[in-house]
């Protein structure tokens, strides 16, 4: 295994990744934050150095509606999108995940309108949480690239038949330039075989797929669907052996960061967990014993995981990148205090909300969710969610 | 059809719900749930065929004498057939339990 680092812009470097798995079908409409991934993916296509079809649509609605059909008759099919147009294939998405066609998505997660943003938060991924699809998250070129190549296998697995998100943070990962270490294209081949479709759309076979579910089926198919996405994780956790074995980086549904010892945890998502590393080594310095989680696997929501984590925690601090109106604030947050209600011990949990819109939360930031966190556990009520770096 | 749909449980129902079997759609009777029923009074009846052009669900067939009678595993009881019948001879009759 070559480990030579070759500079070159994440959404380049996932775009290869796509070309290594060898798709046959693309089908997206490009959209910023994610526009460079299809740019790159359509000019392979175009110079003849990927053979597939890169089918051009007006819609996304249209972008994942042809995916379903070439997933349909047994191709390897990819499509990229973001935020708006993320939220424009909502309907189709329940409609993959349900026929269990799968398909492989990078998400270039975006904030939603209005208003009108093209930056980076969560919003987009956490408005389509409950979409059936695999959803995994990434906080740097190399696991964006390590990943989409993963998810394939992944979503393929013929117990699994899933389509999968691999989530990048808009321009704070897809616009940067970093530097990657490919893998070959003889090694990817052996990760990850031609698909073997169990079912495909061909005339010489009739088939219907997406029938009608009458309220006698529709609730067993609902119920086999997520009994597969559960089940689904001790193959991602397979998946994730092997391709560690194969290039030496190792991944996990939870990570960790200088958890040893630790009774003041954060956790976060994606890209922004290097800063928050940075801040943890900061207040390290300074006595405070304090770690860093980063949740990677966002459904199956890995709740023996986070279970587990809270090992000698007394506070933990959640950092939301989006926000659920009127609600519980944090969608990671409530579903995290979800999985600890039934715990006897379990740390209390503070839930913060920053980084909306393409706002910055450096490590200062990360910093002050952990002093603040520590003057509010000793206030007998405190409020659903506090906020960061937002004035007055 | 292997079996009928209410006997499938969450863990044999095939996966994505892809029905492999083609043209299974007729062992279905979608007509369980009308509220009302056409009656044929026969005598009044000039076997035009109206009411077969007319039922949107294609559910009226010509029986053995040539008289035209819904299927009432399909019929809807949506009525068209009374509504344009030229001769007045279909009755909508309320389904009793």
């Amino acid at each position: 295994m070559s480990d030579k680092r070759i500079g070159m812009e994440v959404s380049i470097a996932m775009a290869e990744a796509v070309k290594l798995a060898n798709v046959d079908c693309i089908s997206a409409y490009p959209i910023t934050p994610q526009t460079h991934i299809v740019e790159h993916l359509a000019e392979l296509v175009a110079e003849g150095e990927l053979d597939a079809e890169f089918i051009p649509v007006e819609s996304e609605h249209s972008a994942l509606s042809v995916c379903a059909g070439t997933s349909a008759v047994g191709a390897r099919t990819f499509t990229a999108t973001s935020s708006q147009g993320f939220a424009l294939m909502h309907e189709i998405l329940f409609i993959v995940s349900g026929m269990r066609l799968p398909i492989v998505m990078a998400l270039a997660n975006r904030a939603l309108s209005a208003p009108l943003s093209i930056w980076n938060d969560h919003s987009d991924v956490m408005a389509s949480r409950d979409c059936g699809w695999i959803q995994i998250f990434t906080e740097n070129g190399q696991e964006v690239f390590d990943q989409t190549i993963c998810a394939f296998k992944i979503a393929e697995d013929p117990g699994v038949l899933t389509p999968t998100i691999v989530n990048l943070d808009g321009f704070t990962l897809s616009h940067v330039v970093e530097p990657h270490i490919l893998v070959s294209k003889e090694d990817v081949d052996k990760f990850l075989p031609i698909y073997k479709p169990l079912f495909t759309l061909h005339p010489d076979k009739p088939l219907t797929m997406g029938a009608f579910g009458m309220p006698e089926i529709y609730s067993e198919a609902k119920k086999a669907q997520d009994a597969t996405v559960r089940d689904s994780y001790p193959v991602i956790l397979e998946v994730w052996k092997e391709w560690g074995k194969l290039t030496g980086r190792n991944y996990a549904p939870l990570e960790t960061y200088r958890m040893d010892g630790a009774k003041i945890a954060l956790l976060a998502m994606g890209s922004f967990c290097e800063n928050a590393m940075e801040a943890v080594d900061h207040l390290r310095e300074q006595g405070i014993p304090v770690g860093l989680l980063k949740l990677r696997l966002w459904r199956p929501f890995p709740f023996d995981d986070i279970r587990k984590a809270m090992k000698g925690l007394e506070i933990l601090v959640i950092m939301d990148r989006a926000i659920s109106v009127g609600g519980i604030g944090g969608p990671v947050c409530s579903e995290i205090k979800s999985a600890l209600y039934d715990q006897t011990k379990r740390p209390k949990v503070f839930s913060f909300i920053a980084g909306l819109g393409g706002r910055d939360v450096p490590p200062e930031h990360f910093e002050e969710m952990v002093h603040q966190a520590l003057k509010m556990r000793k206030k007998k009520k405190v409020e659903e969610f506090a906020t960061i770096g937002i004035r007055g | 059809m292997s079996k009928p749909i209410d006997q499938f449980t969450w863990k044999d129902i095939p996966i994505g719900c892809v029905v492999t079997e083609a043209g299974n759609a007729r062992e279905y009777k979608t007509g369980d749930w009308k509220s009302q029923r056409p009656i044929v009074e026969t005598s009044k009846c000039i076997k035009c065929g109206v009411c077969w052009v007319f039922c949107p669900d294609a559910a009226i067939y010509k029986n053995a004498e040539g008289y035209f009678v819904a299927n009432l595993d399909y019929c809807k009881g949506c009525g068209i057939c009374a509504r344009e019948c030229w001769t007045g001879c279909i009755k909508m009759a309320e389904e009793e339990k």
